[in-house]
């Protein structure tokens, strides 16, 4: 039986058609799109939320977002142990909705970035976004965004760590995680995490813009068919 | 009902980067204000409010800091002033 992705979008998202295409042409499975007016998500087995710059970014990334129709439900659908994943804006509203801990602050050298990047696959956690890669393997993927620098108190990442809830790190094309791989600063190079159930996922690079060859990359790949195989089954 | 226009200041905690903050200072600094040891960049927001006393209006306002206006993992927040009545 098919899954079926629910791909949220807020006004001012500009990835959700990014993660339909991955969705529907590159992993051939379901998707439907979610208004953030919405009040129910119409069957979904797994919830994106996309990247963009809901609401314009007013006051913080995330922060009105949060409190979107839409996210009742999706904040219920984590609770009852359902997959979610927040991309860039995704991982920020996540944050902001506190399903996920910490929060992403401007870039420590203040631009805009839009890259590549290398990232480590960390979590052990979440076998469910993550089985389809080995522990370890460094990914090429995108990034683009202005506030992307994860922080969170030293306890708080010290748990993180603890518990394999460090899903990916910036690290170099050899898989260290250097200063100098850390491309926004991030507290300990961290890129993404998950919650302690394992079932909610934000990371700010774009695993949905390296689905396909022709995009520059095959990584962001496995993360939607580790869903398959755990979801589905 | 008495309407308040309450003063929030929001900045970003002590001890954590805020870039804004930092080429604001460098800035200063290059201008020959070397006595600036710190700068960092944060939200003034006005609220006008009802409320049945300044009291009431500031704990309202409170309450608006504490669900969306500042975040707590990396902001603080301070209620100004309140004016009007």
């Amino acid at each position: 039986m098919a899954l079926t992705f629910g791909i949220v979008t807020f006004p001012g998202s500009n990835c959700d058609i990014d993660a339909y295409h991955a969705v529907v042409d590159a992993l051939g499975e379901r998707a439907v799109t979610l208004w953030h007016a919405d009040h129910d998500l119409q069957g979904a087995d797994v919830v994106i939320l996309p990247g963009g710059f809901s609401y314009g970014d007013a006051l913080r990334a995330g922060a009105i977002a949060r409190f979107s129709p839409i996210m009742r439900e999706v904040v219920a659908h984590a609770e009852r142990g359902a997959p979610v994943m927040g991309f860039c804006n995704g991982f920020q509203v996540l944050c902001e909705a506190h399903l996920l801990p910490g929060a992403l602050m401007r870039n420590a050298e203040s631009k805009f970035i839009c890259d590549w990047v290398h990232l480590r696959v960390e979590g052990t956690n979440a076998p469910i976004f993550l089985s389809g890669y080995a522990p370890g393997q460094v990914l090429r993927i995108p990034i683009a965004h202005g506030e992307g620098r994860y922080v969170a108190d030293e306890a708080t990442l010290d748990a993180l760590e603890a518990e394999g809830r460090v899903a990916f790190r910036y690290v170099d094309a050899a898989g260290a995680a250097t200063p100098a791989a850390n491309c926004n600063g991030a507290s300990r190079n961290i890129a993404g995490v998950t919650n302690a159930a394992g079932n909610v996922l934000g990371m700010m690079p774009h695993p949905e813009r390296a689905v396909e060859g022709l995009l520059g990359s095959t990584d962001g790949l496995p993360l939607f068919q580790s869903l398959l195989a755990r979801v589905g089954a | 009902m008495p309407r308040y226009s309450v003063s929030i200041h929001v900045v970003p905690r002590k001890g954590l980067l805020d870039p804004q903050g930092k080429a604001v200072a460098d800035a200063l600094h290059a201008l020959g204000f070397g006595a600036v040891k710190d700068a960092r960049i944060g939200r003034h927001i006005v609220i006008d409010v009802e409320g049945d006393s300044p009291d009431a209006a500031r704990a309202h306002a409170r309450a608006m800091c504490e669900k969306l206006l500042a975040n707590p993992v990396t902001e603080d927040f301070e209620i100004a002033a309140v004016a009007g009545g």
